[in-house]
């Protein structure tokens, strides 16, 4: 077995240790709270800190993997949040809650993904820092669009507005679902931290094999040298929208989470401090590193909650933080010091393996 | 070595450091309960949390009703408490955001939390009720004014509600008849403006008043106004209805006076404060009416008692009216328990069951006016009209 392990291949390594921390903390929490050992806070958190994760998985597809700078993942966010949400609250109590919510976790995926092509198609078409300007004015589009948008149901079907709830016309037994800046509220609460976690699962599955497959091979490739990627025959337009878009489905999901984790969505939350926060986690985490994704989204959406002992200098503590973590992460100096640390480590280790042997 | 030293050192600082501003933080924290008892044992104090934005854009706010609250305990404690029991208040920062408000709720349950004034603004207190309604929280929300706020029969409000805000206002200018052509300025991204704008409008119908100007910004555009005052004057508005935050109305109304737009202003509870505006011209204020429960400047002797006492805690600061509603919301459900006879060691479901009761038996001699509940939370009370005159809120 343990001869089997070490055949098995590097990567494949590296992504059942990704797995594996996933489940492993999934079990400890869920003991914890059956065992009721969890302060209510903590278990308020589970759900935004899978919310994150996954939002930081995604993006980490587009920076880390396909090398783009994207600025309005929140805007994806939101198109699944309104997207999901609008569907739970016109379903209502039509369907059992389990299938409503694994529909509407696919109606948030299918919207934020059909938005990622539409945007692709000529977003992709430009580079750097210009991708990154055109990314953020898409954000701030659909953040507006939402902001205006009113609508309702009654037995006549939908009404759609975008100047205020009066003018929808609905007859008397109709409900207003999208009430502009409000938002929608009343979403049924779905979300938990099981299926939270199940979708992490699934979005590392989708987002790790597409890193190992031909085709994120080829991702990486034009991310290395566009010039080379495409003088060996690799259709660039291709596989940039087909990362951007997968990971503007898996933004959605994110979104779908959130919506159906809080009674309240409105579109103020999926400003640009949101995508850049999401940026944060990635760069903080690693660029291109899957895992470091998930653990920098959870330990910086826990760490502000954590600090509320702290009262007044809660935000001054995080920031500080912040930029340790980075220094420690970034820095050349820190890595050399990590260097030497983990070769003494390893030194150490060799050592008292040879001993072992002998 | 040498660097590892170096780094060693560092972390030493650095753990100092935050050992120091820690010590600080709890001390401050201990000084925010605002209690003689300090973290008593449950069943000798009645817990009370706050809910509300002390950072962030809308931090004025939470800000407002934190000193208000705070207020509010220390004056109850100095007279004995509740039924003899002292109070200990304990405010948590939501940044405006639902989901950090449902953080901060959950914090303020693992303190043992057995009623809730919060929260502060309207889209965070929606999410936080959903959870309080499941934990059966007693929930007084001091200035969340959306409809939905108070959808659950554990919660209650002291401020107006959006609704209510544009119908009383559309009221007040057709019977006072202060106008017949009224245009409106609202921040279309918010939905405390949109919202009173809404009900103003079907009001404004039943009251024959013709708007003749309906003009939208949102919270990313709101540096220029001239198109939109200038719509209103071509219009021939003889009013200029503001359901907007005073910030904005500082602008419209320097702006106003730049293209000689010279009319008649009405706002209301958002405006309150505008007086307070940095660099802000007051003269130009001179005129505009605002519907406000509040007004620091009343004759009243809760008001001037208040007023002065704020003034004395909070540097000479002169309270707006998210203070005077928090202020009164401490009191009303001082009020409340007494009435309904509950006692500290009672948990929180219990005593959200007999609030709900008393709430609505008792009748509060308070500072934002005498204000009753209905069983849906609602409060009634009588908008006070005010006037800026001479550089002060002058009540008409």
């Amino acid at each position: 077995m343990k001869k089997n392990l070490m055949k098995m291949n590097k990567i494949t390594k590296n992504n059942l240790i990704t797995y594996g921390i996933v489940v492993v903390a999934f079990i400890i929490m869920q003991i914890l709270v059956t065992s009721g050992n969890i302060s209510s806070l903590l278990q308020g958190l589970l759900v935004p800190l899978c919310v994150y994760a996954i939002a930081a998985i995604s993006l980490n597809l587009v920076v880390g993997i396909s090398g783009e700078l994207s600025l309005g993942h929140a805007g994806f966010m939101c198109v699944g949040a309104y997207a999901s949400a609008f569907f739970s609250k016109a379903v209502g109590e039509g369907m059992p809650g389990m299938v409503r919510f694994i529909l509407a976790i696919l109606v948030g995926a299918l919207v934020a993904g059909i938005f990622g092509i539409v945007i692709g198609i000529p977003v992709l078409r430009l580079r750097g820092d210009y991708l990154a300007i055109v990314t953020l004015a898409f954000g701030e589009i659909i953040k507006n669009l939402m902001n205006v948008l009113y609508i309702g149901m009654d037995s006549n079907g939908l009404h759609f507005s975008v100047s205020d709830a009066a003018s929808l016309n609905m007859e008397a037994d109709g409900t207003v679902i999208i009430n502009g800046a409000l938002g929608i509220t009343g979403t049924p609460k779905d979300s938990t931290f099981t299926i939270g976690v199940i979708l992490i699962l699934i979005t590392l599955f989708i987002v790790l094999n597409l890193i190992h497959s031909r085709s994120g091979r080829a991702i990486m490739s034009i991310r290395d040298n566009r010039i080379a990627a495409e003088s060996v025959g690799i259709n660039i337009t291709k596989y940039k929208l087909m990362a951007f878009s997968i990971s503007a489905a898996l933004a959605g999901v994110a979104g779908v989470l959130y919506a159906h984790n809080l009674s309240t969505l409105t579109v103020k939350k999926f400003d640009y401090n949101t995508s850049i926060l999401i940026l944060v986690f990635v760069v903080l985490g690693g660029i291109g590193s899957i895992r470091g994704s998930i653990i920098a989204a959870v330990i910086l959406t826990a760490l502000p909650e954590m600090l509320r002992g702290l009262s007044d200098y809660r935000m001054l503590i995080y920031a500080i933080v912040l930029i340790a973590m980075m220094l420690f992460n970034w820095a050349p100096s820190a890595i050399n010091w990590r260097e030497r640390v983990k070769a003494k480590f390893k030194g150490k280790k060799q050592k008292t393996d040879k001993k072992e042997a002998a | 070595m040498k660097n590892m030293k170096k780094f060693v050192g560092l972390a030493l600082t650095a753990t100092l450091a935050a050992a120091s501003l820690a010590g600080c933080g709890s001390k401050n924290n201990d000084t925010s309960t605002g209690s003689s008892a300090s973290s008593a044992a449950d069943g000798t104090v009645y817990k009370i949390g706050g809910i509300g934005p002390v950072t962030g854009a809308a931090a004025a706010y939470g800000d407002a009703v934190e000193k208000g609250a705070k207020l509010a305990v220390e004056e109850i404690n100095a007279a004995g408490g509740i039924n003899g029991t002292p109070i200990e208040f304990k405010f948590e920062d939501d940044e405006h955001d639902a989901e950090k408000s449902v953080n901060a709720y959950n914090t303020l349950k693992d303190w043992g939390m057995q009623m809730l004034l919060g929260t502060v603004t309207s889209a965070p207190c929606i999410a936080v009720n959903a959870e309080a309604s499941n934990d059966n929280m007693f929930l007084l929300s001091p200035s969340g004014t959306a409809l939905e706020c108070i959808s659950t029969p554990n919660a209650f409000r002291v401020c107006f509600s959006d609704p209510a805000q544009g119908t009383k206002s559309a009221e007040y200018i057709g019977q006072n008849k202060l106008a017949t052509k009224v245009a409106a300025i609202y921040d279309s991204s918010d939905p405390y403006s949109s919202g009173i704008y809404e009900s103003f409008a079907a009001e404004a119908a039943n009251q024959g008043l013709e708007i003749v100007a309906s003009e939208a910004f949102t919270a990313d555009s709101k540096a220029d106004f001239k198109v939109q005052l200038q719509k209103a004057k071509d219009g021939g508005a003889e009013l200029v209805f503001l359901p907007i935050y005073y910030q904005e109305t500082a602008l419209i109304l320097k702006q106003a006076a730049d293209i000689g737009f010279d009319t008649q202003f009405f706002g209301c509870d958002g405006l309150d404060g505008i007086l307070g505006v940095e660099n802000f011209d007051t003269t130009l204020a001179e005129g505009v009416m605002l519907l406000t429960p509040f007004a620091a400047d009343a004759e009243d002797e809760a008001t001037q008692h208040f007023v002065k006492a704020y003034a004395e805690a909070y540097n000479n600061e002169t309270p707006i009216q998210f203070a005077a509603d928090a202020y009164d919301g401490i009191y009303a459900i001082k009020d409340a328990a007494e009435k309904a006879g509950i006692t500290a060691d009672m948990n929180a479901s219990d005593i959200c069951d007999a609030l709900k009761v008393s709430m609505t038996e008792i009748t509060l001699n308070g500072v934002t006016g005498t204000i009753s509940w209905t069983e849906d939370g609602e409060p009634s009370k009588e908008p006070k009209a005010v006037v800026i005159q001479n550089g002060a809120y002058t009540a008409m």
